[in-house]
C-alpha cells in the first residue's frame, strides 16, 4: 500500500468528521442568544478573562520531558540491533542511562518534580 | 478449507476480482476508496460498540442492569445516543477562537484514524507493513495532545484550560514509560515492524518467553496506557466533580462525539498495541510441542485471536475504572516520574542483560 495508506486514512477522518458535523448542521435549527454563547461556568457570568495564569508546574514538566523524549529516540535505533552487537551496547546503554539519571536526579534536587 | 472465510482469503478474493474486471489504476483507485469506507465503518461500529460495552461493564460491576431498553438487550442504545446528539445543535461560544474550535475534532480524528495503519488485524490483514511500525504509533499517538491542548486553549473557558493542562502533562509524562516499555519488548523482537514483532512470537508469546522483565513491561505498559487514554483512576483531565468535562467542556453535538469516539478507539488502539507486542497479535496459544493443542488452536481464525486478547484487555481497562479511586494530579505526576519512570529504566537494562546473554528461548 506504502505512503498512499496515510493519505487515504487522512481523507477517510476528513471526510467521516466533516460529514458528522456536515449532517448534524442540517438535520438542526440555530437560533442565537447571547447566553448561548457564554463560557460554560455553572450558569454564572464568568469573572476575569478565562485565559487565566496556570501552574509553573507544567511548564517544567514539559522540559524534563523533552530531556527523555530525545533519549528514547535515540533508545529505539539501539534497541533493534542491541542482539547483534552484544556486551558492548550493555555498556554503552548503561553509561547513557546512568548520566540521564544523573540529570534526572539533578531536575528533582532542583524541585522541578515537585507539585507546590 | 481453513482460510476460505479467512480476512485475507477475502482481501485476496476482491484484489483479484478488482484486477480482472477493471484495469490495474482503476482496480488501485478502488482498492483505496474500499479501504477508506472499510475504516470508516469500522470505526462507527468499534465506537458504538465499545461505548456500550463501556455501559454493561459498568453496570454488571455495580450489580445493576445497564441500558435495556432501546432494541433487544439495549443494543440499539449508543446508536440512539448518536441519533441524539446529531440532532444537536453544534455551538461556538463567543469568545472562541472559532479556527482552532473547529479544527479540533478534525485533528483529533485524523490521529485516531492514522495509527490504523500499521495495526495487523488477521494474518496478513494490515494495512500498511510500516518497517518502523511501533515508533510510528507513537508518534502520531503524541499528535492527539495537540488536539487536546488546542480544544482547551481556543474554548476560552477556565475549565477547558484547565483540563488541557491537565491532560497534556499527563501523556506527556506517562508516554516515557510507555515508550520504555516498548523498547523493551522490542530488544526481544529485533525489529519495529509489526508483522516481525507477530511473527517473532510464533513458539510462544512474549509474556511467556520474555522472563519477568516481560511481565513488568507489560504491567508498565497498562498503566501509562491508561493514563494516556484519560481514563479513570487517571481521569484528572475530565474529573466531573471538579472540572465538569475537562478540555471539551464547550464541544457540543456532533464535536462532542468526535472526541468521545476518539478517546475509546485510542483505548483500541493502545489495547491492541498491547496484544501485539506482549501477547502475539493474531498468534493462536500454542503449547510446546503438544500437536493435538496447537492444531485446534489453529483452527481459530487469525482475526478472532486478535480481537479477543485486544476485548480482554479492554474490559481489564474498564475494571480498572471501578476498582481504583481517582488521584490527584501531584500523586499521578510522581507516580510517573518517581516510581514508572526509574523502574522501567532499570527493567530496560535489565532486559538487557538478558537479551545479551541469550538466556530467553
Amino acid at each position: 500500500m506504502g505512503t498512499v495508506a496515510l493519505f487515504i486514512l487522512t481523507i477517510a477522518a476528513i471526510v467521516f468528521s466533516a460529514g458528522g458535523i456536515l449532517a448534524s448542521r442540517f438535520f438542526t435549527k440555530s437560533v442565537y442568544n447571547p447566553q448561548k454563547g457564554q463560557p460554560y461556568e455553572c450558569g454564572i457570568p464568568t469573572s476575569g478573562t478565562p485565559w487565566s495564569q496556570f501552574h509553573i508546574g507544567y511548564y517544567l514538566y514539559a522540559i524534563v520531558f523533552l530531556l527523555f523524549e530525545v533519549e528514547l529516540v535515540f533508545m529505539y535505533p539501539w534497541a533493534v540491533i542491541v542482539q547483534k552487537i552484544g556486551v558492548g551496547a550493555l555498556v554503552e546503554m548503561f553509561a547513557f542511562i546512568v548520566v540521564l539519571f544523573i540529570g534526572f536526579l539533578y531536575a528533582h534536587k532542583k524541585g522541578a518534580l515537585k507539585w507546590m | 478449507m481453513l482460510n476460505t472465510i479467512s480476512f485475507e482469503a477475502i482481501k485476496t478474493a476482491v484484489q483479484q476480482w478488482l484486477n480482472m474486471h477493471w484495469g490495474p489504476h482503476l482496480a488501485f483507485i478502488a482498492e483505496c476508496i474500499l479501504i477508506g469506507l472499510l475504516v470508516i465503518v469500522f470505526f462507527a461500529v468499534l465506537g458504538l460498540l465499545l461505548v456500550f460495552m463501556e455501559r454493561k461493564v459498568s453496570a454488571v460491576m455495580q450489580i445493576r442492569l445497564g441500558p435495556n431498553r432501546v432494541g433487544p438487550k439495549g443494543w440499539l442504545q449508543t446508536s440512539a445516543d448518536t441519533l441524539k446528539l446529531m440532532l444537536k445543535e453544534g455551538l461556538t461560544p463567543d469568545g472562541a477562537d472559532k479556527f482552532l474550535f473547529n479544527l479540533a475534532p478534525f485533528l483529533i480524528m485524523i490521529a485516531a484514524m492514522l495509527i490504523m495503519v500499521p495495526i495487523a488485524f488477521a494474518r496478513n490483514f494490515q494495512i500498511w507493513d510500516i518497517n518502523i511500525g511501533v515508533l510510528y504509533i507513537s508518534s502520531i499517538a503524541s499528535i492527539s495532545v495537540i488536539a487536546i491542548l488546542m480544544a482547551g486553549w481556543s474554548s476560552n473557558n477556565k475549565y477547558a484550560l484547565l483540563g488541557a493542562m491537565r491532560s497534556g502533562a499527563q501523556i506527556i509524562s506517562y508516554e516515557l514509560s510507555a515508550g520504555v516499555a516498548v523498547i523493551t519488548m522490542v530488544m526481544l523482537t529485533q525489529s519495529l515492524s509489526i508483522q516481525d514483532i507477530i511473527l517473532s512470537q510464533q513458539n510462544g508469546w512474549w509474556i511467556f518467553k520474555g522472563h519477568i522483565p516481560a511481565i513488568i513491561a507489560f504491567i508498565i505498559f497498562m498503566i501509562a496506557a491508561t493514563a494516556e487514554t484519560n481514563r479513570a483512576p487517571f481521569d484528572l483531565a475530565e474529573a466531573e466533580s471538579e472540572l465538569t468535562a475537562g478540555f471539551h467542556t464547550e464541544y457540543s453535538g456532533m464535536k462532542f462525539a468526535l472526541f468521545f469516539l476518539a478517546e475509546y478507539i485510542n483505548v483500541f488502539i493502545v489495547c491492541a498495541v498491547a496484544a501485539i507486542l506482549f501477547f502475539g497479535g493474531w498468534m493462536p496459544f500454542h503449547i510446546g510441542n503438544w500437536e493435538g493443542f496447537n492444531h485446534i488452536m489453529d483452527y481459530i481464525p487469525s482475526s478472532i485471536w486478535f480481537l479477543g486478547k485486544t476485548f480482554c484487555l479492554i474490559f481489564l481497562i474498564m475494571w480498572f475504572r471501578w476498582t481504583f479511586p481517582r488521584l490527584r494530579i501531584d500523586q499521578l505526576l510522581n507516580l510517573e516520574w518517581k516510581y514508572l519512570l526509574p523502574i522501567s529504566l532499570a527493567n530496560l537494562l535489565l532486559m538487557t542483560i538478558i537479551v545479551v546473554l541469550k538466556w530467553y528461548l
